[in-house]
């Protein structure tokens, strides 16, 4: 009997690889609702976009046979969806979250319905780059099978956090997001830049979207979101607004839920149920510990609608 | 919305589905044959998609068998919740389309929808895929029908026990029922007949769809060194396509998933819910009482295989063409004592032999010894 198990090891590897693997989708999510934040607006309906995206990458790559396709196509759809909601927010005594409910269940059904035909057939992967060729253990050469995506994911929010701080469109958008008063007197118009980062916005989430349908787990189906697009958008409000805490946040969830499965290979197999919640007890531990009684919620863009 | 959309979706497909079967029968209105059998509606509910590759799909293509029988016509809905929204089909599928045997096919649709409206709609024949009916304590228009669909786990074993070289397999699982339990013991001792060295690690996901979750709990069992994976899920795709990703074989389960990886997959155990459905019409057309408790395996037509994939050796074949025949005679036991559970204690005892349809298998709660996990 050979034995080819890493055995305790497996643990740590899989919270790294599961932190890898899972996280693409909520970075690309919640980077993509930090920007639609630091405009002033909330966007629920990411979950919607996300899952939506899902559907139109998997669907143009099955015809396509091009996976790169099914994300361009993902991210033009998101940006449909993301400049529906930044329109219909435009009108007087519009609230954004109650929209972002209502694009999130239009997104879902919409997918639902158009993706019927494509549950069956398999479309062609999104690659990956492969940084394990140094190792023998095939469990770390698979680990290290990384997606373009990830990288994509985890340059993009450097940069949107260097954008922020020091370019001119970061700081029309932290104006706009700040005060819409001091925005108009500045002569920008506050409903354009918004509506453009919802835009933004939508079209990253739909990549989340497009990651899970050509990558990991790679297949269509209805289930494929399971609500992972909400908790991406509670997970800016946890990141502080700031991209690269909301990329550190992403690989935290990944790693997290990777934890349950692992476990359980490795023999801990008693209250599973219990391990499967550690993403959540994680995030209200940290909530609760860097919650403070005499400032508000640091780093909240000033008009937006849950801090006004 | 989302409620508008399958309404209108199984609306649209029933009144084509009527008007097809109108226009096929036209020719034979004048043969009394047609005539003489009763129309009936029949509906089926699925808690998935319908081509998922998995449970639903097993379903509904035993739908599509019966939707070809003549005076027979078939109302679906899909994705519906195990909640009171499966309470809500049920009542529209009765009222409105005037279905007189309703198949709630998923787990969680039985207590407490089910049986609310069997107490509403006396006059209407429920029948629930699964173990659930007991008798004297549920009513009489309601029932159970389900498969052992054991034994085509334990022959998934013995071409798995031949196919690892690891003698480490795995089983991803979504929640310890007895009937997952007895799909993963059966994988185990199928493996152990033709290696007593093997062990099986399972893994729960919790759920019966969790696609991220399934893909997760696939990659652990690899990283531990199993090189053979099958799985009780709603739809196997996600781990069928992971697994063979990872280079490890897979066995399937629910319906045919060869397609999805041609060199890996050895082969499967499958529903054969057409026959079953075939039968449950049959009855209700001629007006006979239909069973409240049926059951049958691989010899009865409820359960079939996948044919054998190429990655199956010649030695493997004779084992499981043998080991099928005898269970087609009938004879044959998965469950054989002496077997001890994972903790230590008797599973079954010594000189006892379960048969398939033995009762105590239903309320299985134990992991055989051998398989590593726990049923909490």
């Amino acid at each position: 009997m050979e034995d080819t198990g890493i055995g305790l090891w497996g643990v740590p590897l899989a919270i790294f690889s599961g932190a890898i693997r899972v996280s693409t989708p909520f970075i690309f999510v919640s980077l993509g609702e930090s920007i639609t934040e630091r405009s002033g607006r909330i966007n629920l309906g990411l979950e919607g976009t996300l899952v939506f995206g899902a559907m139109t990458a998997y669907a143009i790559a099955v015809m396509s046979n091009s996976p790169w396709l099914g994300v361009l196509a993902a991210m033009a759809t998101g940006a449909v969806f993301g400049l529906l909601h930044g329109w219909i927010c435009k009108f007087p005594k519009v609230n954004d979250i109650a929209i972002g409910i209502a694009m999130m269940q239009f997104g879902l059904g919409l997918a639902f319905f158009l993706g019927k035909p494509f549950i069956q057939p398999v479309a062609p992967h999104l690659p990956s780059i492969s940084l394990g060729g140094w190792s023998n253990y095939p469990q770390i050469q698979s680990a290290l099978n990384i997606n373009v995506l990830f990288i994509i994911g985890a340059l993009l929010a450097v940069a949107l956090w260097w954008a922020f701080k020091n370019t001119r469109v970061g700081l029309i958008l932290r104006v706009v997001g700040d005060s819409s008063d001091a925005a108009r007197a500045m002569g920008l118009n506050p409903d354009t830049v918004r509506l453009l980062a919802t835009a933004v916005g939508g079209s990253l989430a739909a990549v989340g979207g497009a990651y899970l349908s050509l990558y990991y787990p790679g297949s269509w189906n209805e289930g494929i979101s399971s609500g992972q697009g909400l908790m991406a958008v509670a997970l800016v409000i946890f990141a502080r607004w700031n991209p690269i805490g909301c990329f550190l946040a992403a690989l935290l969830f990944g790693g997290a839920g990777a934890l349950g499965p692992a476990l359980q290979s490795v023999g801990v197999t008693q209250g599973y149920y219990l391990f499967y919640a550690a993403p959540y007890v994680l995030t209200l531990f940290i909530l609760v510990a860097t919650s403070s009684p005499t400032r508000s919620l640091a780093g909240a863009p000033g008009a937006l609608s849950i801090t006004k | 919305m989302t409620k508008l959309l399958p309404m209108n979706r199984r609306n649209f497909l029933q009144t084509t589905a009527a008007g097809a079967a109108a226009i096929g029968l036209a020719p034979s209105l004048f043969s009394t044959r047609a005539a003489a059998q009763a129309a009936l509606t029949v509906g089926f509910i699925y808690v998935g998609p319908k081509d998922d590759y998995g449970y639903n799909q097993a379903h509904a293509e035993g739908a599509a068998v019966i939707k070809a029988m003549p005076g027979v016509t078939v109302v679906e809905e899909e994705n519906v919740p195990e909640t009171v929204d499966v309470q809500k089909t049920m009542e529209s599928m009765i009222n409105l389309d005037g279905a007189s045997l309703v198949f709630p096919t998923s787990f969680g649709y039985f207590d407490p929808h089910m049986l609310a409206m069997a107490e509403k709609y006396p006059d209407v024949q429920f029948r629930h895929c699964g173990g659930l009916w007991q008798e004297g304590k549920n009513p009489m228009n309601t029932g159970s029908y389900f498969g052992y669909i054991g034994q085509g786990q334990y022959l998934n074993g013995i071409a798995a026990g031949y196919a690892s070289k690891s003698k480490k397999i795995g089983f991803v699982a979504a929640k310890p029922i007895p009937q997952v339990l007895q799909n993963v013991n059966s994988f185990l001792l199928g493996a152990r007949s033709v290696d007593p060295a093997i062990t099986c690690q399972v893994i729960f996901t919790g759920e019966w769809s969790l696609a991220v979750k399934e893909a997760e709990a696939t990659n652990a069992l690899i990283d531990q060194g199993a090189d053979v994976i099958t799985c009780h899920v709603d739809s196997p795709k996600v781990v069928v396509e992971t697994a063979a990703g990872r280079g490890a074989f897979v066995c399937g389960y629910h319906a045919d998933q060869s397609p999805l990886a041609p060199e890996k997959y050895l082969t499967g155990a499958e529903w054969a819910w057409g026959n079953v459905y075939t039968d449950f019409v049959k009855k209700a057309q001629a007006g006979e009482k239909l069973g409240n408790f049926v059951r049958g395996g691989l010899k009865d037509g409820f359960v079939k295989m996948s044919p054998l994939g190429p990655g199956v050796s010649a030695e493997a074949r004779t084992k499981f063409d043998a080991t099928l025949a005898e269970m087609m005679k009938g004879s044959f036991s998965v469950f054989k004592g002496p077997i001890k559970d994972n903790k230590g204690g008797d599973a079954v005892t010594a000189g006892q032999m379960l048969a398939e349809d033995a009762i105590e298998l239903e309320s299985m709660a134990y992991l055989v010894e051998g398989v590593v996990g726990s049923t909490s």
